[in-house]
């Protein structure tokens, strides 16, 4: 018996009929919807490659079963920059070299992205070195992808600013 | 104009791919048609397998084939072999037992390739091997080293007597033991290179693809560089020419040493994938990477340093029994012999030095190559036993070191181990690195720590690595009608960003926009050999390959101006990118050069063209070095270890591009800290399982766990090469290990330990602090 359920995927709404209720998030997205640029590094929710954001939120892919998502709204890698505008933080990782084989890559971007909305590291190294502990690099590109957030968040907060105040004066 | 200069930061060009989730690995690649493959893998660390009953695999919906040793066998396929031949101190050739990609009657550990299961899902698969009936014997197991040559240990081969595969030496040793005879101290040590679970982020993977027309298998998978992989396949597994296979890597989600070798899961999903003519895909999970993937270290060594009254040393004596797990991986017996004695004599000048290393199997999951692969084990004997030399004369840790290194007016240097540095200023980097940690100040340090109740440390090594691999490479430029400039590179990027730092080349080379220069790698049909990535040899073996083709490129570019401009070759000068008539302002640019010749050469004219590829002979591997340098905090109650400062300066000769090498020494350092301060890989003694097999149970650093990396460059240009670069991708995991180390015995001697084996982790250290205490 098939299931019906409705997601809003990197901002376009889909309806999608699953043959099994066990499918996860993270193989409904590479293996039916082909968006592989969510990676799968231990399904099991040890390693965080597979982080998404549902409503927002930075979750495993692999351990959310799609069914209890219904109407959600996901953003996945392929959906974080503005068309051909990179995202402030994938910008950040650039600059700052936070990243070498890119396998965890996007999975550092949505956690940073979220980790960046929660407000809650603020700008403390150690802080942000906690809060993306959940993603892990083997590579060992931890340096550059702290010092990416910080960056980022800084960066966006002075655009969040300036908007602001651009509201305000008019 | 964008330049890629030498010397310069350049932001990586790989990124922004990376970055946007577009980056292609092997998993994220299907094809049409395309089954799936599971191995059943042996839940026994030894056993018979008595029986084998497949019938209600094969009937499991879904499921296409069910595959055993005997299909493997029926089909001529022959074993996997080792490339290392060694021979043993009597002069016999070191033990070659056979390893079937499937389990030929026994299995040998847990993990153990024992059927493979094919189906139109991969849910099926699984199924299917579910329902394969093994009945095993079970036989005793052996997964303690210590333990593996005693006469009561049970055997993983019947034939190899004591579990030994190759009992080996190097080295003079009447020499070695003259020197002991007259040292005024003599110094020995034990130590343990703990076994390490690669984890690459990218699980292995791979697809086969063959093509009943062509008789050709197209394997999709993850290596780091797939020309020894079609040989191996051809010639001694499927007994076919090797050209048979066209072996394409994708992107490369790490590798560290782990993804160099020919594996089961490449020989069964080539063999499926004739059999069924369909392609087949298998992806590991996880928790089989940890059952599979070849791991790395696990050596226990004895070493002994004589040194004379002035502190002057004179001889290094080791024994090293080196674990090679169940089955001889591709590369595995060169790890402890060749690979790592090559460093034992480091940056001293020893007169002598012997080694004796011992290979012995056990019921573990094969050893080969991890970052630095055999040189991180012999830097960590040789740095923790220099430190208790210290320690017992009474000699400050730096100055033994400073003392006994060899200086830059010994250069070239033959080493009693045969390597020949070629260049060095070995004290300059020491004394930098010191003054930089500020070592002289330490005990102000020590005491502040102490009145908060920490036990404050601090330790340094001074490593050298003696980089290898491939003795040739290949570059072929081939300028494309849309007007970039191709290159085609036999190395493998695995994450180190070859992209770039090629690109850089070229660009300075060729005066052509970066943005112009496309790198392409990993496809053994375009590009016909190459040497793939391992032992830190890219930069320095692809960047003579690209230099000698460059060169050829401008040659072949002034005779084809000559004939564009209609002027004599020899009055044309190239410059910046352009051609020109020398005094004249009649120029061409190389790129619009290489097109217009091109199409005039299709059109049968005859006219030189700029294309070239050239392969450059590697006569000599690099030697970079370095000093680490590690401050930490105990916590004694707690046994917890705090890396409070980290320091590397580097002699990596010149760095091309600072912040990709950077990168490089990070990732290395991190690597080597986990395995100094985390990482255990512990087997069931009993039941032979692996009990850290999972991300849960096996601890990989996380951002908590670093310590921010200071990283400096010292510059000794490599002599051996015309870019004058060392390798510099495995020398973060080289030095650290033992400046950790260093760091927390030097913690922890007040309270009377003298020694303490990796990874010292809470629970260690404070048992070690504990026993010290009940001394």
């Amino acid at each position: 018996m098939g299931l019906s359920i409705t997601l809003t995927i990197n901002g376009v709404p889909r309806s999608l009929m699953l043959d099994d209720p066990r499918v996860t998030l993270l193989d409904l997205l590479r293996e039916r919807l082909d968006l592989t640029g969510t990676k799968k590094g231990c399904d099991r929710g040890q390693c965080g490659a597979c982080t998404v954001l549902a409503d927002g939120r930075r979750i495993n892919a692999c351990l959310a079963l799609a069914v209890s998502l219904d109407g959600a709204d996901i953003l996945t890698i392929e959906g974080a920059a503005d068309g051909d505008t990179l995202h402030p933080v994938q910008v950040a990782f650039i600059a700052h070299d936070g990243l070498q084989c890119g396998f965890c890559t996007p999975g550092q971007i949505m956690s940073a992205i979220d980790l960046i909305r929660e407000g809650q590291a603020g700008d403390d190294p150690e802080r942000v070195r906690e809060a993306m502990s959940g993603n892990l690099c083997r590579c060992g590109a931890y340096a550059g992808i702290t010092a990416a957030v910080l960056d980022a968040q800084r960066r966006m907060r002075a655009d969040d600013d300036a908007a602001q105040q651009e509201k305000q004066a008019a | 104009m964008t330049k890629f200069g030498l010397a310069q930061p350049v932001r990586r060009v790989e990124d922004p791919r990376l970055l946007k989730g577009s980056g292609r690995y092997t998993d994220d690649i299907n094809l049409p048609g395309m089954l799936y493959g599971h191995v059943l893998r042996s839940p026994h660390a030894a056993a018979r397998i008595v029986s084998m009953d497949t019938t209600a695999a094969a009937a499991t919906p879904g499921v296409k084939a069910v595959y055993t040793v005997a299909d493997l066998k029926a089909a001529g396929i022959g074993p996997l072999v080792c490339a290392i031949p060694l021979k043993n101190r009597d002069g016999s050739d070191r033990a070659n037992p056979p390893r079937m990609a499937l389990a030929d009657g026994a299995v040998r550990h847990v993990g153990d390739p024992v059927a493979f299961v094919v189906a139109e899902t991969p849910q099926a698969a699984r199924d299917g091997a579910e329902a394969v009936a093994v009945d095993y014997d079970l036989l005793p197991a052996n997964t303690d080293l210590a333990a593996a040559s005693d006469a009561d240990t049970p055997l993983v081969w019947p034939d190899i007597a004591r579990n030994i595969c190759f009992d080996w030496e190097i080295g003079d040793k009447a020499a070695t033991d003259a020197a002991f005879a007259e040292a005024a101290h003599v110094t020995r040590l034990q130590v343990i290179n703990n076994r390490i679970v690669v984890n690459s982020m990218e699980a292995r993977a791979c697809i086969a693809d063959y093509s009943g027309e062509s008789g050709r298998w197209t394997l999709y998978a993850n290596t780091q560089g797939g020309w020894v992989l079609k040989q191996l396949l051809g010639q001694a597994v499927f007994k076919v020419d090797p050209n048979k296979f066209r072996l394409i890597t994708p992107d490369v989600g790490g590798g560290f040493g782990m993804k160099l070798f020919l594996y089961p899961e490449h020989v069964l999903t080539c063999f499926a994938s004739r059999a069924l003519g369909a392609p087949v895909k298998w992806a590991s999970d996880r928790g089989e990477a940890f059952l599979s993937d070849t791991q790395g270290r696990d050596n226990i060594t004895l070493g002994e340093l004589a040194v004379d009254k002035d502190g002057r040393f004179l001889a290094l004596r080791s024994r090293n029994v080196a674990n090679m797990g169940a089955y001889l991986s591709t590369f595995a017996p060169f790890i402890p012999t060749g690979a790592g004695t090559g460093v034992l004599a480091s940056v001293y000048g020893f007169k002598a030095v012997y080694a004796n290393v011992i290979g012995v199997f056990t019921n573990t999951v094969p050893v080969d190559a991890y970052r630095g692969a055999g040189r991180p084990e012999a830097n960590y004997l040789v740095e923790r036993l220099i430190d208790a030399a210290a320690v017992e004369l009474g000699i400050d840790r730096a100055e033994i070191r400073r003392r006994n290194m060899v200086p830059p007016s010994a250069m070239p240097h033959k080493t009693p181990v045969g390597k020949l540095y070629d260049s060095g200023d070995f004290v300059t980097v020491l004394d930098a690195a010191l003054a930089k940690m500020d070592w002289a100040g330490f005990p102000a340090r020590r005491a502040e720590a102490a009145k908060r109740g920490k036990r404050r440390g601090i330790g340094l090594s001074y490593y050298l690595e003696a980089t290898g691999g491939a003795p040739s490479e290949r570059a072929e430029i081939r300028f494309a009608d849309d007007g970039f400039v191709d290159v085609f590179v036999g190395t493998q990027s695995t994450g180190q960003g070859h992209e770039t730092a090629y690109t850089q080349l070229v660009s300075v080379e060729l005066g052509v926009d970066g943005e112009k220069i496309r790198i392409f790698q990993g496809d053994t049909d375009t590009i016909p050999t190459g040497g793939g990535t391992g032992g830190a040899r890219s930069l320095y073996s692809e960047g003579q390959a690209i230099l000698a083709t460059t060169a050829v490129v401008l040659e072949r570019g002034k005779k084809a101006a000559s004939e564009a401009l209609e002027a004599a070759p020899a009055d044309i000068v190239f410059e910046d990118g352009v051609f020109t008539i020398v005094g004249t302002d009649r120029a061409i640019d190389i790129i619009g050069l290489a097109v217009a010749q091109r199409a005039r050469a299709a059109k049968g004219e005859d006219v030189t063209t700029l294309d070239a590829a050239e392969v450059a002979e590697i006569k000599a591997h690099t030697f970079p070095n370095g000093c680490h340098i590690a401050e930490v905090e105990v916590d004694p109650d707690t046994g917890t270890v705090d890396v409070v400062r980290y320091a590397v300066t580097d002699d990596v000769g010149r760095a091309i591009n600072p912040l990709v090498v950077r990168g490089q020494v990070h990732g290395g350092v991190a690597q080597g800290f986990g395995q100094a301060v985390l990482e255990r890989t512990a087997y069931d003694s009993g039941s032979g399982q692996l009990l850290t097999g999972s991300l849960m149970d096996y601890c990989l650093p996380r951002a908590y766990d670093l310590p921010d990396i200071e990283v400096d460059f010292i510059e000794v240009p490599c002599a051996s090469n015309p870019l004058g670069v060392k390798g510099a991708g495995e020398a973060g995991a080289v030095g650290s290990p033992p400046a950790v180390m260093n760091a927390i015995v030097d913690a922890l001697r007040p309270v009377g330990v003298t020694h303490l084996d990796m990874p010292a982790t809470p629970e260690s250290v404070w048992q070690a602090i504990s026993r010290a205490k009940a001394a």
